[in-house]
């Protein structure tokens, strides 16, 4: 017992319920989502399975718009209804069994129709940080859409008919800074060191070092120093394939050969002819970045650009000043013993720390000037915009009124593909079209399903008329929705459910990439597909 | 019964629409019939294996698609840590069986639904319990167990004259989640690819050499990974195995690993960082597992009901950016360990210089095979002999110094069978061994 060991931190219960989660998006990104307000409009099957996968993480607090009561169908799909509630309000028994969940969630409910909210308050729907709804006739969803589209609230619209489901991202725009790619390629500036590290690569002379020494040091200075002296010889870097087989050639031959005259390529060199090819191509701004960075919101700034913006405006002039962006600042994992590793990580730690205070400062100083608060941008949060600088992302969506309302939708690019399921889509809209026109789902009754597949049919005819599409859908696409007649499976419902619930904590929190706009899913087959429309 | 029974009727009209009408995209031999929900409602019965993340959930889709004769085996007690995706428990749980709470709460929500709780071992029962369902369904994070259980699966398979008893099949629908991705799989033992077909699905677990976390750390991680592999045998400081539930023991972890890492100027040890090394936690959240379910139920529903050809065979879901599903047909494989009709070959390059070590070294390490503990049996001249047992204290001593001997020593031939159990298959797999050089039998 030699020092006073440190004491282990106290796990706040909390942090011990969410830590599965919190290693996927991090406490702040919890923090976010714990002060997050949905709405959900009708407490259907899929309703209250996309809920019950925001209360489980934590979500603030939600409220459920609903009039409908509680029927015996109610009770075969929803798992948030007890069986002895027939006739009761939906929205207040699903709200008190999905508080249940979790006591961190706060939840209450509207017993109203939304036609009715909407008719009345408007307005109420315009504090939430995300509105979802289900099984919504197309009369409501325009007005709503309409409505939260001009208030910039994200709206999500799912519905679940037999083995079809289909959700729809509503959102003006969306950045995102943590898009948490599955992979990425290692930020070195081995092209272009700065002083600091370039000072630090040269002191190796790769082919004086003994074994011993060979065996320390890390990739990327072997790297450099091949790269370099092929500079010397030919006055650019390596940019063809042969170019970069000579230098993987002269790592090949580097090693003193052992008593019989064998050259043993040691791990770490290995390592150096690995990263040839990701590392070497001089380092540019990625085509996505620059498009952010030349974006009219950029340029433009106003009191209510958000901090993501003026963060990009502080980006665009470091920049057009350095020409490169800003160093991600973390070294992968590399064969080479602890001091010249350690040496070399706190070289790219210290150079991405003074980049990023730059950028964090200009971005404090055009806030200043804006009249935005200064709390406004964090420390923290200019960190990660320049750490994440390569990987920024805007999404911008359309309007679900405007879509419908359009009449050339052009789908050529996707119905050429025979694999496409975009036809579901057709149908989909067919349904809705007939919902409103008849007030029920197709085939509804027994008897109803070969009468209401005749007129599905010259409804879906219509509609590709209107949108002046050629395609034809097959009688059996139209035969199965009548079959379904507005029959909800529950396991459909689970698996949209839990796809909508991701894509509102990505809306949330803006980290990982939401969809834009369209999931469309066949459990017949089990598959999906996205489509931007 | 009458006033009970009404209700049920209205309560599966969505289900009955699915099974009652003819569609253009049924299974080609499926006959709608009020029979199919009979069928689902009054005998055909599931086994949910798992009922953690995955489990919950599909005890709650498949009740709610009329299934009543549900199954449900897990030998885990409630942590507060699964509260965030495990619905059907509740902090007032915590420290009981997770078969036992759930079912309970499935009963009390769905009446009439028959949820039976086995807290214990997949490997405390046997083939007379297995063979009792119609389908199985597999929600779990083991890789050993979804083994085990397929191998259990396989094992039930009858074969006359090399036909295959078709009344011998069950089929076993399985999920797994990581983080954002999932994966579903429909398996109809005999027909389609196996668990083990497709062993190099699951990648081999990180492991870092062991000079590089006693000489060269240079990640927060090698700190931890030292502290853990080295230190806490070599000090021992409760007097117990390692337990990363014990705050306690990951308490202890962590201060060493934070003064191993000071030492060596790391940077980034974290009390979560510490508890994920420990005990190699796999992120988990509510919405995946929500989906990877609703797609195993489905299958199930499609399978038990034939309303639909069932999944062909493998999907992959990841909604990291957008929501991306991909389905394919994962190949059997001709000489699979488990489900081939093979016999199983092990090539020697030579006996003479093979020690048995290597052997079972090979058998854990070789990407077809990777077994945890083989025990390995064999018969010299008409006897039994055991070559190595490392489960059993008092064999493992007795048999631990043919380690190091050749399989010649041991008297094992061109051609013999050594008989290999292992945690990850409750068979015995019969392997011949084939030598390459016949170099021993000419000196
Ligand atoms: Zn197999």
């Amino acid at each position: 017992m030699s020092s006073p060991a440190p004491k282990s931190p106290e796990q706040s219960e909390k942090s011990k319920k969410y830590d599965r989660q919190l290693r996927l998006w991090g406490d702040h990104g919890q923090k976010v989502l714990e002060n997050a307000k949905i709405c959900l409009i009708n407490a259907t099957a899929l309703g209250t399975e996309i809920l019950k996968s925001l209360a489980l993480p934590g979500i603030g607090s939600f409220t459920i718009v609903d009039g409908e009561k509680i029927t015996d169908e109610d009770i075969g799909t929803n798992f948030f209804i007890e069986s002895d509630s027939i006739g009761a309000s939906r929205a207040q028994v699903t709200t008190q069994n999905l508080l249940e969940l979790n006591p961190d969630v706060r939840g209450d409910y509207i017993d109203e129709t939304v036609d009715h909210v909407l008719a009345h308050s408007q307005d109420f729907f315009d504090t939430f940080s995300v509105v979802i709804a289900t099984s919504l006739p197309e009369k409501v969803l325009m007005p709503l859409s309409r409505h939260l589209w001009e208030k910039n609230v994200p709206l999500i619209v799912c519905r679940s008919v037999g083995f079809l489901g289909y959700i729809r991202c509503q959102i003006k725009e969306h950045t995102i800074i943590e898009a948490h790619p599955d992979n990425e390629n290692a930020d070195l500036r081995l092209d272009n060191p700065w002083p600091a590290l370039q000072e630090h690569l040269e002191k190796f002379d790769i082919p004086k070092l003994d074994n011993k020494e060979r065996s320390h040091v890390p990739a990327v200075i072997i790297l450099y120093y091949y790269l370099n002296q092929f500079k010397a010889e030919h006055g650019h870097l390596p940019k063809t394939r042969a170019e970069k087989e000579e230098i993987k050639r002269k790592i090949i031959e580097s090693p003193h050969p052992d008593e019989h005259g064998i050259k043993h390529l040691e791990e770490n060199f290995k390592e150096a002819i690995r990263y040839i090819n990701t590392c070497v191509n001089p380092v540019k701004i990625p085509s996505n970045v620059q498009a952010i960075l030349n974006d009219d919101s950029c340029i433009n700034l106003h009191q209510t650009s958000s901090s993501f913006w003026v963060l990009c405006a502080a980006l665009k002039e470091f920049v057009e000043s350095e020409n490169s962006l800003p160093l991600k600042g973390s070294l992968p994992d590399m064969a080479a013993d602890t001091n010249s590793y350690v040496a070399l990580q706190q070289l790219y730690q210290k150079q991405a720390q003074n980049q990023s205070e730059i950028i964090y400062r200009r971005a404090l100083e055009i806030a200043r000037t804006l009249g935005l608060s200064q709390e406004s941008i964090t420390e923290t949060e200019a960190k990660l915009f320049c750490k994440y600088a390569s990987q920024l992302n805007v999404i911008r969506g359309s309007c679900i009124a405007d879509e419908y309302q359009k009449t050339g939708l052009d789908f050529t690019s996707y119905l050429e593909d025979p694999d496409s399921l975009l036809f579901h889509y057709i149908t989909l809209r067919g349904l809705e079209r007939f919902i409103s026109e008849f007030n029920s789902y197709p085939g509804q009754l027994d008897d109803h399903v070969e009468p209401d597949l005749l007129k599905l049919k010259s409804i879906i005819g219509k509609l590709l008329a209107e949108w002046g599409c050629s395609q034809i859908i097959r009688d059996e696409r139209v035969h199965e929705v009548c079959r379904y007649g507005g029959a909800e499976l529950h396991s459909i419902s689970a698996i949209l459910g839990g796809c909508a619930a991701q894509e509102a904590i990505k809306l949330i929190t803006s980290q990982y990439k939401p969809l834009n706009n369209t999931f469309i899913y066949d459990g017949i087959t089990s598959t999906s597909a996205s489509f931007t429309l | 019964m009458t006033e009970a029974q009404e209700p049920s009727q209205k309560r599966w009209a969505h289900l009955r629409k699915i099974l009652e009408r003819p569609g253009p995209f049924c299974h080609p031999e499926f006959e709608p019939s009020p029979e199919i929900m009979d069928f689902i409602v009054t005998s055909c019965k599931i086994l949910v294996v798992g009922a953690g993340g995955l489990g919950c959930e599909l005890l709650k889709d498949l009740a709610l698609m009329g299934f009543k004769q549900i199954h449900v085996i897990d030998m885990d007690t409630i942590d507060l840590s699964n509260l965030n995706r495990q619905f059907l428990f509740r902090q007032k749980d915590i420290g009981q069986s997770k078969a036992k709470v759930a079912a309970e709460f499935i009963n009390r929500r769905i009446p009439g639904c028959q949820v039976t709780p086995h807290f214990c071992k997949i490997q405390d029962y046997d083939e007379g319990f297995y063979r009792s369902f119609h389908i199985i369904v597999c929600g779990l994070d083991s890789i050993v167990a979804r083994r085990w259980i397929n191998g259990m699966i396989m094992s039930l398979l009858c074969y006359e004259d090399g036909v295959l008893d078709n009344s011998t099949i069950i089929p076993l629908v399985d999920g797994g989640t990581e983080g954002f991705k999932g994966n579903a799989r429909v398996i109809v033992p005999g027909n389609s690819a196996c668990v083990e077909c497709t062993l190099d699905l699951y990648p081999p677990q990180v492991t870092y050499p062991l000079c590089t976390i006693a000489n060269t750390p240079r990640l927060p991680e090698h700190c931890i990974e030292y502290v853990k592999v080295v230190m806490w045998p070599k000090e021992n400081p409760f007097n117990a195995a390692l337990d990363g539930d014990d705050t306690q023991h990951v308490g202890w972890i962590y201060e060493k690993s934070l003064e191993r890492a000071a030492q060596f100027n790391i940077t980034g040890v974290t009390y979560r960082l510490v508890q994920g090394v420990v005990k190699n936690i796999i992120p988990a959240v509510a919405s995946t597992n929500a989906v990877i379910a609703g797609v195993c139920a489905t299958e199930v529903f499609k399978i038990a009901t034939s309303c639909c050809l069932p999944l062909n065979n493998y999907m992959v879901f990841n909604d990291v950016d957008g929501i991306y599903t991909y389905t394919y047909t994962a190949e059997r494989k001709d000489n699979c360990v488990v489900c081939s009709q093979v016999p199983q070959t092990l090539l020697i390059p030579d006996a003479t210089k093979m020690k048995l070590k290597d052997l079972i070294q090979t058998l854990c390490e070789d990407e077809t095979y990777q077994m945890k503990n083989p025990g390995l049996t064999t018969t010299v001249g008409g006897k039994n002999k055991t070559l190595y047992i490392s489960t059993i204290k008092s064999i493992e001593e007795r048999t631990r110094d043919n380690l190091n001997k050749s399989l010649v020593e041991l008297g094992l031939k061109d051609g013999s069978e050594i008989m290999v159990a292992d945690a990850t298959t409750p068979m015995t797999l019969v392997f011949c061994l084939k030598f390459q050089s016949s170099d021993v039998e000419m000196n």
